[in-house]
């Protein structure tokens, strides 16, 4: 579904991806780990298309498209979602209506019909349900006055609607109690499924005890430095970055 | 990666899409002004001496005066002698009496704009007015409103027909000294339109205006005058345009407002002139003067506006709050893009005991756009209990634009309550950024960023303008992020 093959992306002259390479399959999660700084959410911001990032080579496909070509929206539409670390506000927009305007875009991309006010409703209210979200939710603005957790369930929420294909959750865990954690997780496996990737960008180990990945990856300044499977997670949270950038050096020399 | 930028600047290079010129046959005094002029147009329009009297006072003490200079806004000196002041479709010599005999290729520039003149007003239910250039061309429904006691026409109907309304109102809310505009308008002006509402009668329609400056080197100058007697109400929108030229012309209207006992006026503006091209050349000069005067107990006027054109506003609807209990509310829109420069807002002035004004007011401004809102509370001795909450908040598009805000706040009661909040945010790349991501294109994640930004004022325009200024808003805005 994605490959990503050397990727070297800066900003204002200042490298930030230096030669990134990831394959990541229909119904994969991978998860991408590293400390601050070490790309993780510049990777994520990258694939998803925010402005301000330089491509200086490398290149990304997505299903066999020239993913770094195509705008924001024509990734979203081809089943792109980025779950954001910091879900901005955008006073006045009804949640409700930033997200049905979202959906219907992305389904007349698709040629399916747009789906009124009530089929939308109807569609939403049972995603609420499972994400613990109360009714008045819809009515307020996009994420103003919204706690962290809210955010982020209002996050969930939105990828529980909108189906992407691929999924990247970026620090989707920062900020949540461990009740919220429980919600968010449960909204991201209920999205596992054989046709869908997912890529969860995230500082600390806690939110893959309850989604488990396939593949972990180990980031520090801008590439990829081990690969292995969820226990490498577990060898992170036991030595932490340090010990096992430490050992990672110790075997590139 | 790096187009979204490129992509947004194109977006912004949208036409104005009331920009056609009619090409219709008109009288048009020759440039110039003097007191000449001033008897020509009076002697044109068949008036009465004393409203010659009052042009010309009004003349004399322009004379004397100076053009303002304090607002935040620049533009090379006028030259009130290049200025034809008297610009009117060539026709008959009787003003028309019906639709039919309007000109048709004036109802089909209101066509192209889409004012419902003709059989799309009675669909509306609106009662338009229009004024082409310096004349008011067609009032619709004067029947039915004349059944309710209603009398909307033009002003100049108005001095024909009913004088001595015209003689007592005209100037009681904004006198022709008032200030360097306002005073060439009082000697000058030449239609507009006149509204007044007998005591008790809800007016039952929403009346309307539509202004358009046609005619090359013309300034309109025209007047409006509501009177609302007690216990009265009224809702009034106005709309205006102007085709798109090189050279700037210049509106300098007056807007009166007068609600008796328990009257309440509801004035509506959506203001589209032509702003001028991507450089800044051309556009409309829009220095006006509005004024209402709650000069009943308990009276209530409220003005709400969507600016998006004109090359230079100069504008500050207020309330006089004179009436014990009376209320103001000023709710405004002004949106400056490309070259743009408004310097708008409202004077809040507490006379009466327990007096409430309101003020929001949203401002825009993208790529080399500047704006100020300039607004003045002020609390006489008199105004036991007066309250005033003001909220002015100020988006920005891109990082070559300005908002600045200049409130001033004069308090001489102390039992008054004054409140002030201002914000200024940028449409962010960030907000753009994840409506985009969701699948948004960025022409309308842009509407409906700024929509949302607007809502509290849109909330208050009469619902079938309100899409309307949504519209227009989003012309004038989309992709406006440089």
């Amino acid at each position: 579904m994605l490959q990503i093959d050397n990727l070297q992306v800066s900003v204002d002259d200042r490298p930030l991806l230096k030669g990134l390479s990831l394959k990541v399959n229909a119904g994969e999660v991978h998860a991408i780990m590293g400390p601050n700084g070490s790309g993780k959410s510049t990777l994520a911001a990258v694939l998803a298309g925010r402005e301000g990032y330089v491509h200086t080579g490398g290149t990304v496909r997505y299903r066999d498209q020239d993913l770094l070509a195509m705008a924001p929206e024509e990734r979203a539409r081809e089943g792109i979602f980025l779950g954001f670390q910091y879900p901005v506000e955008i006073p006045g927009v009804n949640n409700v209506y930033l997200l049905k305007a979202s959906l219907n875009a992305q389904r007349r991309h698709r040629g399916e019909p747009e789906l009124d006010a009530f089929e939308f409703l109807r569609l939403v209210r049972g995603q609420m349900e499972m994400m613990g979200i109360p009714e008045e939710f819809l009515r307020r603005s996009v994420n103003e006055g919204f706690s962290g957790g809210e955010k982020k369930r209002n996050e969930i929420l939105q990828m529980l609607i909108l189906q992407p294909r691929l999924a990247i959750l970026d620090e989707i865990d920062s900020g949540l109690d461990i009740d919220a954690l429980k919600v968010v997780s449960k909204g991201i496996q209920a999205m596992r499924s054989p046709d869908r990737a997912m890529i969860l960008v995230t500082h600390y180990q806690r939110l893959l005890d309850y989604v488990s990945p396939d593949y972990v990856h180990v980031l520090a300044g801008g590439r990829i430095i081990r690969s292995g499977g969820k226990e490498l997670a577990h060898e992170l949270e036991a030595e932490g970055y340090e010990g096992v950038l430490a050992g990672a050096a110790g075997v590139a020399k | 990666m790096a187009s979204n930028k490129d992509d947004l600047e194109r977006l912004l290079t949208r036409d104005y899409l009331a920009g056609f010129v009619t090409d219709i046959e008109s009288d048009t005094v020759p440039p110039g002004l003097n007191e000449e002029v001033i008897r020509l147009i009076s002697a044109m329009k068949k008036e009465p001496e004393f409203l010659l009297e009052w042009r010309l006072a009004a003349y004399r003490h322009w004379l004397t005066m100076t053009e303002p200079r304090w607002a935040s806004v620049h533009y090379p000196p006028i030259d009130y002698q290049a200025i034809s002041y008297y610009s009117a479709p060539k026709s008959r010599d009787d003003a028309p009496k019906s639709l039919d005999e309007v000109d048709p290729k004036l109802l089909e520039t209101y066509e192209k704009l889409g004012i419902p003149l003709h059989e799309r007003a009675r669909l509306a239910g609106v009662a338009v007015d229009a004024v082409f250039d310096s004349v008011s061309v067609a009032t619709t429904f004067k029947g039915k409103l004349r059944e309710a006691g209603v009398i909307f026409c033009s002003f100049s109907e108005a001095v024909r027909e009913h004088p001595e309304l015209v003689r007592q109102y005209l100037g009681s809310v904004v006198p022709h000294t008032d200030n360097f505009y306002a005073a060439l308008n009082a000697a000058v002006f030449t239609d507009g339109s006149f509204v007044f509402i007998p005591a008790g009668v809800r007016c039952p329609m929403e009346l309307s205006t539509y202004f358009r400056i046609n005619a090359a080197n013309t300034g309109q100058f025209e007047r409006t005058l509501i009177v609302a007697e007690a216990g009265s109400h009224v809702s009034y929108l106005e709309g205006c345009t102007a085709p798109m030229r090189d050279e700037n012309q210049l509106h300098a209207a007056v807007v009166e407002l007068v609600a008796l006992d328990d009257a309440t006026i509801k004035y509506s503006t959506v203001q589209n002139w032509y702003p001028g091209d991507e450089q800044g050349r051309g556009g409309i000069y829009n220095f006006v003067t509005k004024r209402g005067d709650c000069r009943g107990d308990r009276s209530k006027i409220t003005w709400t506006q969507v600016e998006t054109g004109s090359a230079i506003t100069w504008k500050y609807p207020s309330c006089i709050l004179r009436g014990a209990g009376s209320v103001g509310e000023f709710y405004s829109v002004a949106t400056t893009n490309n070259h743009q420069q408004a310097d708008t807002g409202t004077k809040m002035i507490h006379i009466g005991p327990n007096t409430t004004s309101t003020i929001v007011s949203k401002g825009i401004s993208a790529r080399f756009g500047q704006q100020t809102y300039r607004g003045l509370v002020k609390v006489l001795p008199s105004a036991e209990g007066a309250r005033n909450h003001t909220q002015c908040d100020s988006l920005l598009m891109g990082n070559r634009c300005g908002a600045h805000t200049v409130p001033y706040i004069e308090v001489k009661n102390p039992t008054a309550q004054v409140a002030h909040e201002a914000t200024t945010s940028r449409i962010g790349e960030d907000q753009l950024f994840y409506c985009r991501q969701r699948g948004i294109s960025a022409e309308d994640a842009v509407n409906m960023i700024v929509n949302g930004f607007c809502k509290e004022v849109f909330q208050v325009l009469p619902m079938e303008f309100a899409v309307e200024a949504q519209k227009l808003l989003s012309v004038s805005l989309e992709g406006a992020v440089g």
